[in-house]
C-alpha cells in the first residue's frame, strides 16, 4: 500500500509548492517584472540594435542583480508562510525530514526560476536571425544562469526560513544576494594582496567565466558550495526553532 | 502502546510541562482535560515530534520519538489545535498532497476518508472557503488518510456549532473502536461523552489520572446537600449539622436577607436530608429548599484544579 523511494518525499513538496505558485497571482507578476527588466536590457541596452553585434552579453551582465530582486521575491514565502499560519506544524507532524522540506522547497523555486528563463530563449532567437551567434557564451550563460537562480533559489529559501514574516524575508534573501553580487565592484578598493581571495567569495566573477563559456568546475564547486550552506542553513533553522 | 515518563518542557523560565508520566493503551480513547494552558497543546506537541522535550522520553508504538522521529509520525495522526491546513489549496488537491507524502498509493482512499468524514461534497473547494466545521472535518481526514493506528487530536471540537460537537463526537466514538485516540479539550462533558479515560492536567502537572467511571463512581459516592435555611446564622448552623453521622464538610454558599445556604458534603451510605430537616425543626429554622446532587465531573474539575470548593 505504501511506496518507498528516498528522493519521493521531497519530489512530492516541490511539487505541491510548483501547483500552488501557479494557482496563485505571484508566479505571472514576478515573471512580467522579471520580463520587462531583461527586455529593457536587452532592446535598450544592448549594443545590438546600435553596432548590429551579435550577442547577449548585456542580458547575462544584469543577470545577477536582475535575479538578487527577483528570486528573493519568488522565494519569500515558501517557508515564512507557513510559519505565519501554522500550517509549520501540519508539514512536521508528517513523516518527513527537515532536510525534505529544504531541498523540496529549494527544488521547487530553482525549477521556477529556470522556467522563467525559458521566455529570455526568443532574444537568443531574434539574435540569431539577424547575426550571426557564436552558440558557446549563449549556452555557457544559460547554464551560468541556471546556476545562479539555484544559488539564489537556496539564499532565499534560508532567508524565508528566518522569518514569519515575508517582507523580511525578502529582504534578507535580497542583502545576502546583493551583497554576493556586489563584491566584485568592491575588490577596487582593497589592497592587491589579498583581492584575489576576495574576489574567490564574489559572485559574479564566477558567473562571468561560465557566461563567457568556459565551464570550470571551480565555478561550478563555488555554486554548489553555497547551495549546500544555504540548504544546511535552512535545515539548521528549522530544527532549531522548535 | 504510549508511554510517557517524566516529560518536561521549559519555554525559557516557563515550565509548560513538569514531570509528566502516563502511560496509554491500545484502544483506549484518553481525554487530556485541562483548564487553558495546562500545557495540553504542549504535551500533544511533543507526543507528535513537533516540540523536542527539555527532558523525558516519549515511545509511541515500538519507536522514542527522540531516535526515530519519522517512523512515529508514520503511525499517527495528528490534528492541531487551529487546524492550519493550506487555504490556497482545493480540498482533494491537499489531502492527495498529504496521501502522496504519506505514501498512500490506494486510489481509492481519498474518497473513502472523504465519506467517511461527510466531506465528499467539497472535494473541490478552496480550503479557505469552508466553515469551521467543515475545516475541522479536511483536518480529521488529514489525520487519518493513512489508516493511523494512533491518533491525536487538539480540541477537536473548539469552535463548533452544538450540533457539529455532536457529529464530531460520534465520529470519533465510531473511530475509537478500532484505534486508540488522545483528544484534549477544556470542556468536560466532552470527556465523559467520548472517553474511557481522563488525565487532567493543571499548571504542567498531572492531577488526575484514571478512567472516566472510576473518577465519577468514586467521587460520586460523595452526596452533597444544599439547603436554604431561615432563623439562624452561619457557625449555629454549621455546628449542629457538623453533628450529624457521616458529615465531611459543611460550608455556606450564599444567603439573602436572614436566609443561609449551605452546602453540606457527605460521605453516607444513608440519606442525609431527613436528619437536616429534624435538626432544622428541632432548632426551629425554617427549611426554605434542600436538594441532593452527586457530585459531578465539573467539580470534581474545580476541586482539582483550583485547589477547593467554589
Amino acid at each position: 500500500m505504501k511506496s518507498r523511494g528516498y528522493f519521493r518525499k521531497m519530489l512530492v513538496i516541490m511539487n505541491k509548492e510548483l501547483t500552488v505558485y501557479f494557482t496563485t497571482p505571484i508566479a505571472y507578476i514576478v515573471f512580467a517584472a522579471f520580463l520587462l527588466t531583461t527586455g529593457f536590457y536587452f532592446f535598450v541596452l544592448s549594443p545590438f540594435f546600435f553596432f548590429g553585434q551579435a550577442e547577449l552579453r548585456e542580458f547575462f551582465d544584469a543577470l545577477p542583480v536582475i535575479f538578487s530582486i527577483t528570486v528573493p521575491a519568488v522565494t519569500m514565502r515558501l517557508i515564512s508562510e507557513e510559519r505565519h499560519t501554522g500550517s509549520l506544524e501540519i508539514l512536521m507532524t508528517l513523516p518527513v525530514t527537515s532536510l525534505d522540506v529544504a531541498m523540496g522547497k529549494f527544488l521547487a523555486a530553482t525549477v521556477f526560476v529556470s522556467l522563467m528563463l525559458v521566455p529570455t530563449l526568443m532574444y537568443v532567437v531574434t539574435v540569431s536571425i539577424v547575426g550571426s551567434l557564436d552558440p558557446g557564451p549563449v549556452a555557457g550563460g544559460y547554464v551560468g544562469a541556471v546556476l545562479l537562480g539555484a544559488t539564489f533559489s537556496s539564499i532565499g529559501v534560508f532567508a524565508s526560513s528566518i522569518s514569519k514574516n515575508q517582507i523580511i524575508a525578502f529582504m534578507i534573501g535580497v542583502g545576502i544576494c546583493i551583497t554576493l553580487t556586489m563584491i566584485d565592484y568592491f575588490l577596487f578598493f582593497l589592497p592587491a594582496g589579498i583581492v584575489k581571495a576576495f574576489q574567490y567569495f564574489g559572485l559574479g566573477y564566477h558567473f562571468k567565466n561560465i557566461s563567457k563559456g568556459i565551464i570550470d568546475t571551480r565555478d561550478i564547486i563555488y555554486f554548489l558550495s553555497i547551495i549546500a550552506v544555504a540548504v544546511l542553513g535552512t535545515v539548521k533553522i528549522i530544527e532549531e526553532r522548535r | 502502546m504510549i508511554s510517557v515518563r517524566e516529560l518536561t518542557r521549559h519555554y525559557g523560565d516557563l515550565v509548560a510541562v513538569n514531570n509528566l508520566t502516563f502511560t496509554i493503551r491500545k484502544g483506549e480513547i484518553t481525554g487530556l482535560l485541562g483548564p487553558n494552558g495546562a500545557g495540553k497543546t504542549t504535551t500533544l506537541r511533543m507526543l507528535t515530534c513537533y516540540l523536542t522535550p527539555t527532558s523525558g522520553i516519549v515511545s509511541i508504538g515500538d519507536f522514542r520519538v527522540d531516535e526515530d522521529p519519522i517512523a512515529v509520525r508514520e503511525i499517527i495522526g495528528y490534528l492541531p489545535e487551529s487546524v492550519p491546513i493550506y487555504g490556497d489549496m482545493v480540498v482533494y488537491d491537499y489531502l492527495k498532497y498529504v496521501a502522496d507524502i504519506r505514501g498512500v498509493t490506494d486510489p481509492g482512499r481519498i474518497r473513502e476518508i472523504a465519506e467517511l468524514c461527510g466531506i465528499s461534497e467539497i472535494m473541490h473547494k478552496n480550503v479557505e472557503e469552508l466553515s469551521k466545521g467543515y475545516r475541522q472535518r479536511v483536518g480529521l481526514a488529514h489525520a487519518m488518510i493513512h489508516d493511523p493506528e494512533i491518533l491525536i487530536l487538539d480540541e477537536p471540537t473548539s469552535g463548533l456549532d452544538p450540533n457539529q460537537i455532536v457529529e464530531i463526537r460520534n465520529l470519533i466514538r465510531e473511530i475509537g473502536k478500532t484505534k486508540t485516540i488522545i483528544l484534549s479539550t477544556h470542556i468536560l462533558s466532552e470527556v465523559e461523552a467520548t472517553c474511557d479515560r481522563v488525565i487532567i492536567i493543571n499548571e504542567g502537572r498531572i492531577v488526575k489520572d484514571s478512567t472516566v467511571d472510576a473518577i465519577t463512581s468514586s467521587h460520586g459516592s460523595e452526596i452533597v446537600i444544599h439547603a436554604t435555611i431561615g432563623g439562624a446564622d452561619f457557625p449555629s448552623i454549621e455546628a449542629a449539622i457538623r453533628k450529624l453521622n457521616g458529615v465531611t464538610h459543611v460550608s455556606q454558599t450564599g444567603g439573602e436577607g436572614d436566609l443561609v445556604t449551605v452546602e453540606v458534603q457527605t460521605n453516607a451510605a444513608s440519606d442525609l436530608r431527613p436528619m437536616i430537616f429534624h435538626t432544622a425543626a428541632e432548632n426551629g429554622w425554617v427549611l426554605y429548599e434542600m436538594a441532593r446532587d452527586a457530585m459531578t465531573l465539573e467539580r470534581i474539575f474545580r476541586d482539582l484544579t483550583i485547589g477547593g470548593g467554589a
